[in-house]
């Protein structure tokens, strides 16, 4: 039966979002296995992996510390580089999973609840590595505190008219709610492995977090009522976050940043990197944990499709830049979008065209968009391209600013490179935590979407 | 030998078909202390049991506007009074510049309000409960589905209450103590 309804066309059926003919028994079973059985060996060697990459990252930190900003390839005036690109790029990654989390809980599209789970984690690990980013760039990291309004001798406080002052409160705020939004999705969850835990550690642990859970009724309206909220809340702030974040570039007057088409293009290309993310994530772990039942070719297609709208927007901001730039009759604004696309860094600027603007365009072909090595590569291509996109928008702005006898090239050092592949490590070594320690699909809600769990069964008289 | 105080009577049902059912009957019956439990939120048990909507919302208001009202008042005092800067040319009291973190920290109060409010409301963390004890209740959280009536319900007696309750598609009733 399974087999006939995943190509399913007819839109007046709905594909189901479960496939497998399972029970509620069966889906506890699958999707709390990796949490009760012995780690795999491709996790142990991944997890080694990873875990020496968040050495790297300790290890190039402690440099940056200690030897102070010049160990990065910073001139003046590209004051910012990969650190900047860095923080964008996984802070960007991040939305994804509020997204699918709020966003499409809100318009109650059903099909999230099977990968809302792991967009969230990713989410916060990803906020995790931006958060890095964010702290070390400031230098004297002993001070960042300064970044909060905290009360201190010197009797300084932070200039609340400063957009790098309200993205601090934006990423701050950000990932708090990502974590609580996180946890509360969890709870019954953790329930779920409390109560079928063998051995005694698993019970405290699991026991302790699942904070006394045990699926009464009145709980489940007041729950639901919480995450109703919180995706309520959510919503508007992920618009928000990068908003903001694009206030760090827009609000400045530098030619190339100094535009209006900022937020909603960072927004847009914020959602597009992080699907991508999921998709390169998703396709892994599905095959890895056998989770196909739940992680559906359907789920799949339908994130290519949202990915070819995103990388749509995008290319058309891109566009849309060079038109105002031309449309404005600002030479020197003229300059700055010729000079990204013929100047010094024109590498930089084709490979993100390639990457974001034709590669996602493939998935206008339904074959490509429902074959897996196809959709691996295209989102692989999308992290690129979306990285090489932070990396135009800062760089080549800024290495042709207002005075020409202040130009300058700039590139990365080996400290720069480094700790960006250490960032990964933090975030992998995160992630594959998650994947070992917590139920990486949420139980509760997948079972809230079979058709068993509707009380209302066709032929009862209700 | 200490007695044990009775906690209630704990009924198992097929499915959530049956528990809606159960619900309504012990509505019906005028039971007010009963509880039900299911692996996930069942759609339309809340008037089956016929208790009143969540009051989570107005928290939520209240920890927003308290929210609000504090970043307002935290830019203000700081940009005016604290730390007076001048900078570009803007005026010290720019409240189109302070809309942002108005916003940002209206937010995380509100979010604060909505996770710590559902925890008071539902009274947890708890880490003990009467019914973790009962061997059965453990598939609550996973494939059961279950009903409580507590002995403390001005209906209840332990026969008849655990008559009612098998009458009602109960597979099983147990006795549940304190």
């Amino acid at each position: 039966m399974s087999a006939l309804v995943v190509g399913n066309d007819d839109p007046s059926k709905r594909t189901p979002l479960v496939l497998g003919g399972h029970d509620f028994k069966s889906v506890s079973d699958i999707i709390c296995r990796p949490v009760e059985a012995k780690a795999p060996q491709w996790w142990m060697i991944a997890f080694g992996v990873a875990v020496s990459g968040l050495c790297l990252l300790i290890a190039m930190l402690s440099k940056l510390v200690w030897s102070g900003i010049g160990v990065w390839g910073l001139n003046n005036p590209v004051m910012w580089g990969w650190d900047l690109v860095g923080f964008v790029f996984w802070v960007g990654i991040g939305h994804a999973g509020t997204l699918i989390s709020a966003i499409l809980f809100l318009f109650r599209q059903k099909w999230r609840t099977s990968i809302n789970r792991f967009a969230e984690a990713m989410t916060i690990f990803a906020v995790m590595s931006a958060g890095i980013y964010i702290v070390f760039h400031v230098g004297r990291v002993w001070v960042a505190y300064f970044l909060f309004p905290i009360p201190n001798s010197m009797g300084i406080w932070p200039n609340f008219r400063s957009p790098l002052v309200w993205d601090v409160f934006a990423v701050s705020t950000y990932f708090t709610i990502s974590l609580l939004f996180w946890f509360v999705g969890l709870i019954p969850d953790l329930a779920t492995i409390r109560d079928r835990a063998t051995t005694k550690t698993r019970k405290i642990w699991y026991g302790i977090f699942s904070v006394g859970w045990r699926g009464a009724n009145r709980h489940w309206m007041n729950y639901e009522r919480a995450y109703l909220i919180l995706a309520a809340l959510s919503t508007p702030l992920v618009l928000s976050v990068h908003s903001i974040v694009s206030f760090d570039f827009a609000v400045s007057q530098v030619p190339g940043w100094h535009t209006t088409i900022f937020p909603p293009y960072f927004v847009a290309g914020a959602i597009f990197s992080g699907f991508a993310m999921v998709v390169t994530l998703m396709v892994a772990a599905r095959e890895l944990f056998n989770m196909k039942d739940f992680m559906t070719m359907h789920h799949l297609e339908t994130m290519n499709k949202i990915i070819l709208a995103t990388g749509t927007m995008v290319g058309y901001a891109y566009g849309m830049e060079f038109f105002m730039a031309w449309f404005s009759g600002n030479t020197f604004e003229q300059y700055a979008f010729i000079n990204r696309a013929f100047g010094p860094y024109y590498w930089a600027y084709w490979t993100m065209v390639s990457c974001n603007v034709i590669s996602p365009q493939l998935f206008w072909f339904k074959k490509i968009r429902r074959s897996i090595p196809m959709m691996f590569i295209i989102s692989i291509f999308v992290n690129i391209g979306m990285w090489f996109e932070r990396f135009v928008i800062t760089v080549t702005s800024l290495h042709r600013d207002f005075l020409p006898s202040s130009w300058f090239y700039y590139s990365p050092t080996w400290v720069e490179v480094c700790q960006f592949i250490g960032s990964f490590g933090l975030f992998l070594t995160f992630f594959l935590l998650f994947l070992k320690f917590l139920p990486i699909i949420a139980i509760s809600e997948v079972k809230g979407v079979m058709p068993a769990a509707n009380p209302h069964q066709p032929g009862e008289e209700h | 030998m200490t007695t044990v105080k009775l906690y209630g009577l704990l009924a198992e049902y097929k499915d959530p078909s049956a528990l809606i059912h159960a619900a309504e009957k012990l509505r019906d019956a005028g039971y007010k202390n009963f509880e039900t439990y299911s692996p996930f939120p069942i759609h339309g048990m809340d008037s089956a049991m016929g208790i009143k909507d969540s009051v989570l919302g107005w928290i939520v208001v209240a920890c927003g506007a308290t929210g609000l009202a504090s970043a307002i008042a935290l830019q203000t005092w700081v940009s005016v009074s604290a730390y007076r800067v001048v900078t570009s040319g803007k005026l010290l009291f720019s409240f189109q510049a302070f809309v942002p973190v108005c916003f940002e920290l209206m937010v995380l109060f509100a979010g604060f309000g909505a996770v710590f409010g559902m925890f008071a409301l539902n009274g947890l963390p708890k880490l003990y409960h009467p019914l973790f004890k009962n061997h059965r209740f453990r598939t609550a959280t996973s494939h059961g589905f279950f009903v409580t009536v507590e002995s403390s319900d001005s209906r209840f007696s332990l026969e008849g209450t655990a008559r009612f309750l098998q009458e009602i598609g109960g597979l099983s009733v147990e006795v549940v103590e304190e």
